[in-house]
């Protein structure tokens, strides 16, 4: 057990547990934050994707000793009220169906429009190849990602 | 529900039972949240506080207008938490937005509540519209008492009861008092709003939960917590039904935050508690790390010599052989065979392959004064009672289980193994645990969609008449222990009826079924049977309609036939209405210019339908094959006929669209191998899913309005896709597929 401090959604937290411990697992059994999601362990699906320094990362593939001082960004505080475009987008077309790989797609996406504001199709299909959704919900999330560039330039205009 | 249980309910004060079935908020379920002002954690406490009108279990309204309504059945991404409160709320004239949706701890007072085999929607639409229409009936009742006017001059709108004549309104807060004191009238004798009066039913409204899914907030099994909670993995055997010989518990035990490992003995029953050794941990992460260093032997059992390459053998072998089990015989086909212009034989295959639910199987449980509190993300919360009263000896009254959103379901949480191993792990530690399984865990020990092997033989006459159909179908059993006999029992979804069209259908139709014995567990995958059957029959009719140089569209509905109804032969077969069928057909080729487009080599058209779960569904896809052998979907045209009203319309097309890209993920990757009893394949690394890359470009959805009674969505859309990819992919290259997945066969072409 070894103590990190921890820079996440803008706040300093201190947890003691193994090195080798997975972000996606501080954030799940320690700090609670649990809309970050376990779906494979090896990073193939997606689910558990935040953001570090920017960059969207598998934090189930992030051991906390390799953390450092960079910055952590899970869903719960991609936006402080919870209305990025994308999370307005997913409610307006209601792209879900059950819901538990979509935070992983969303920062994921966010991550996307970050450096590629009007995305193309193929522009998403290579952004979000990583991100499993089981229910097969992919039509509308490119839709979505659509949409919430839409509302981007709208809120930046 | 019945009437009599519906009047029951409404003569029992529920709101009491209410707090006890939501004290997982008391218990601290979600004690962490930022947000409980959410809709899913809503307070109940506030809920019993204020609503005072309650005239059954599923509605009640607060003197401040918060309507709360009440899901009965689990929300596995099926969108059922949204669509069946829809019902209430249409009938009860309520603003949506006023509209606060709780899900229903598991109570016989709600009746079943059970997801699966797409019935939640046909089993309680009738019953909710009457739900919805006796509160409505009671708020104008009470509105005429204290305007004293007749009930006649009054109507329901926008969660209040107007009086034209006068102007004056009473919102529904405000009524809710006096409505209180009404008797509850007989449901039969409510009126129901007429369907043109509808102003939700049919509209787009997003899911219920997608606020706080959006923003990552604790729905889901897995994200349960409480006070004290430790994490708990569990080791089975690699060889189904294995037993545990001795395991190295004393080193496990001394791993950092390990609080308990121990052995559970557990059964022969594949689908409930196996053998296995339970670590218990104060992470998820030290119970994961100190499995790694866990070292068994195992007593593999009678399972360790099955393969894969071995069933293969033996089902080549068994073709030639008559069946074990004839399931229909119609005519001669033997003989209509050898008769026939033109024959066509072939065989398929597919494999076994897993439910993969993007959530893992988890399962929190916490055993206390004899009882059980239970957090499950499941689509069969009574089964999961039960099997914990079976095999703990817990009475069900002292199993209190909340249902939780679950991560996907699509049959595999029809299947309580992963919540009795909780149960059992708790009632050993008498702590709050959580069981979570490793996705390793829960590829190699799902209850699997069987795989199995068709010897498909087909004759054709001089006018391109099918006039013999055979089929030697080699399935899978277990062997089971049933009133002291052992006896060999086909797994779930394992089975084929002689019902299944093209039998009933074809005047010569000879039906064979011969199992083999497996000690693989066997479970409903999404539209059980037809899931693979539609594959199966649609692909090799496709070859007849080739092999006859008719059209496949014309072809088909050559074999439906020109009688309206068809009726069930006792063979589990249901009534098949002929003309609904032909009619999406027709609708489905007619919006995908079905023979009226020109393809270049490599992209073609393919269609197929499928009726099951009481729906009738066609589907046409559109593909292009690359020199290189690289599938593109790019267009999938649906139509379907699901009866007379489509509930929410947003998540209907979602079940459509999820189903067409669900069957197609299937289609091209999914592929379980089996080498000495133990499944290959442990992660999505081995195991690929489909991506959006994979994905069609455009899913057309068509739903047609019929007079039928309305049927549920969330399989019947799926079995079609396969074939009509695959008569597709023929059209394009010219090359069958007959083995799934796609992956195995070259679809390259010059």
């Amino acid at each position: 057990m070894s103590k990190y401090t921890l820079h996440i959604n803008g706040n300093i937290k201190t947890v003691s547990v193994a090195s080798d411990t997975p972000l996606l697992w501080v954030l799940r059994d320690n700090l609670s934050l649990v809309g970050t999601k376990f779906g494979c362990g090896i990073g193939q699906c997606g689910a558990c994707t935040v953001h570090i320094d920017g960059e969207p990362t598998r934090a189930c593939q992030t051991p906390i000793s390799t953390l450092g001082n960079r910055k952590v960004t899970t869903i719960e505080g991609l936006d402080p009220k919870g209305e990025h475009p994308l999370q307005k987008a997913w409610q307006e077309l209601d792209v879900p169906q059950c819901g538990y790989c979509q935070t992983g797609q969303i920062m994921t996406a966010a991550a996307l429009l970050k450096k590629t504001p009007k995305p193309s199709d193929a522009d998403i299909d290579k952004a979000l190849a990583g991100n499993l959704c089981r229910c097969g919900t992919y039509l509308r999330i490119r839709k979505g990602i659509h949409l919430a560039a839409q509302i981007a330039t709208k809120e930046s205009a | 529900m019945n009437d009599q249980q519906l009047e029951n309910a409404s003569r029992r004060d529920f709101m009491r039972k209410s707090v006890l079935a939501s004290s997982g908020l008391a218990l601290g379920f979600y004690f962490n949240s930022a947000d409980s002002a959410t809709k899913q954690v809503a307070k109940p406490s506030t809920v019993a506080e204020t609503s005072i009108f309650k005239p059954n279990a599923f509605i009640y309204i607060a003197t401040n207008g918060t309507i709360t309504l009440i899901s009965k059945q689990p929300e596995i991404g099926q969108g059922i938490k949204t669509s069946l409160p829809m019902v209430i709320a249409e009938e009860l004239e309520v603003n949506w937005k006023d509209v606060v949706i709780l899900q229903g701890d598991l109570d016989p007072i709600y009746g079943s509540q059970s997801a699966g085999g797409s019935r939640s929607t046909p089993t309680n639409y009738e019953e909710f519209h009457k739900l919805g229409a006796t509160a409505r009936t009671m708020l104008i009742s009470a509105a005429a008492d204290i305007l004293k006017v007749p009930v006649s001059e009054l109507i329901a709108k926008d969660s209040a009861v107007h009086h034209s004549a006068t102007g004056k309104h009473l919102s529904y807060g405000q009524l809710v008092e006096k409505a209180a004191t009404l008797a509850v009238p007989a449901p039969e004798t409510v009126k129901l709003k007429d369907s043109k009066e509808y102003k939700l039913l049919g509209t787009r409204i997003s899911g219920i939960d997608n606020p706080s899914v959006v923003t990552g907030k604790p729905l889901f099994g897995i994200d349960v917590q409480l006070p004290g909670l430790l994490y708990a993995v569990y080791e089975k055997s690699p060889v189904f039904g294995g037993k545990v010989v001795s395991a190295n518990l004393d080193k496990i035990k001394s791993l950092p935050g390990v609080k308990y490992a121990f052995i559970i003995e557990g059964g022969s029953n594949l689908k409930g508690l196996l053998p296995g050794i339970a670590i218990v941990a104060d992470s998820t992460w030290s119970a994961f790390s100190a499995r790694k260093q866990l070292d068994v032997v195992w007593n593999d059992g009678t399972g360790a010599t099955e393969s894969w390459a071995g069933f293969t053998a033996q089902a080549k072998a068994l073709s030639t052989k008559p069946g074990t089990e004839v399931l229909r015989n119609d005519g001669d086909a033997k003989a209509a065979l050898k008769s026939a212009d033109k024959t066509v034989e072939a065989s398929y295959s597919y494999p076994f392959i897993s439910h993969a639910s993007i959530e893992p199987q988890n399962c929190t449980a916490w055993f206390k004064d004899g009882g059980f509190e239970i957090w499950a993300p499941t689509q069969n919360p009574e089964a999961g009672q039960k099997i914990i009263t079976e095999t703990l000896g817990v009475p069900k009254e002292k199993i209190n289980l909340h249902i939780t959103r679950s991560g996907g379901g699509f049959g595999r949480r029809l299947i309580p193994d992963y919540i009795i191993e909780a149960a059992a792990i708790a009632q050993h530690i008498k702590e709050p645990v959580k069981l979570t399984w490793t996705r390793e865990d829960d590829l190699r020990h799902d209850q699997f969609r069987a795989g199995g092997f068709h010897f498909l033989k087909g004759g054709i006459n001089q006018q391109g008449k099918l006039i013999s159909w055979q089929n030697h179908f080699i399935t899978f059993g277990n062997k089971v222990l049933k009133d002291g006999k052992t006896t060999l029992e086909l797994g779930s979804g394992a089975n084929l009826s002689g019902d299944e069209f093209p039998g009933r259908w074809v005047e010569n139709c000879l039906l064979e079924q011969t199992p083999l014995e497996c000690n693989i567990p066997m479970g409903p995958w999404r539209a059980p049977r037809s899931n693979v059957l539609a594959w199966v029959f649609h692909s090799f009719i496709d070859e007849l309609a080739h092999a006859a140089g008719r059209d496949p569209l014309e072809f088909r509905l050559d074999i439906l036939g020109n009688k309206d109804f068809i009726p069930g032969t006792g063979k589990q077969g249901i009534p098949y209405d002929v003309n609904r069928m032909k009619h999406v057909l027709q609708h489905v080729a007619e919006k995908a210019d079905w023979g009226k487009k020109t393809f270049p080599k490599g992209q073609g058209q393919g269609i197929a339908f499928h009726f099951s779960h009481l729906g009738y569904i066609a589907h046409v896809a559109e593909v292009t094959v690359s020199k290189t052998g690289n599938l593109k979907v790019d267009r999938v045209v649906v139509s379907t006929d699901i009866g007379a009203q489509i509930v929410n319309l947003s998540g209907a097309e979602n079940q459509v669209q999820g189903s067409v890209i669900d069957g197609l993920g299937a289609l091209m990757f999914q592929d379980l191998n089996i080498e000495k009893g133990r499944i290959v394949q442990g992660n999505f690394g081995d195991y690929p899913m489909i991506r959006i890359n994979d994905a069609p470009t455009q899913v057309d959805v068509h739903f047609l309005k019929t007079e039928y009674p309305v049927t549920g969505l969330g399989e019947p859309a799926l079995p079609p896709l396969a074939p009509a990819v695959c008569n597709a992919i023929f059209a394009a290259t010219g090359i069958r597929v007959r083995e799934l997945p796609l992956l195995k066969t070259d679809l390259s072409w010059s």
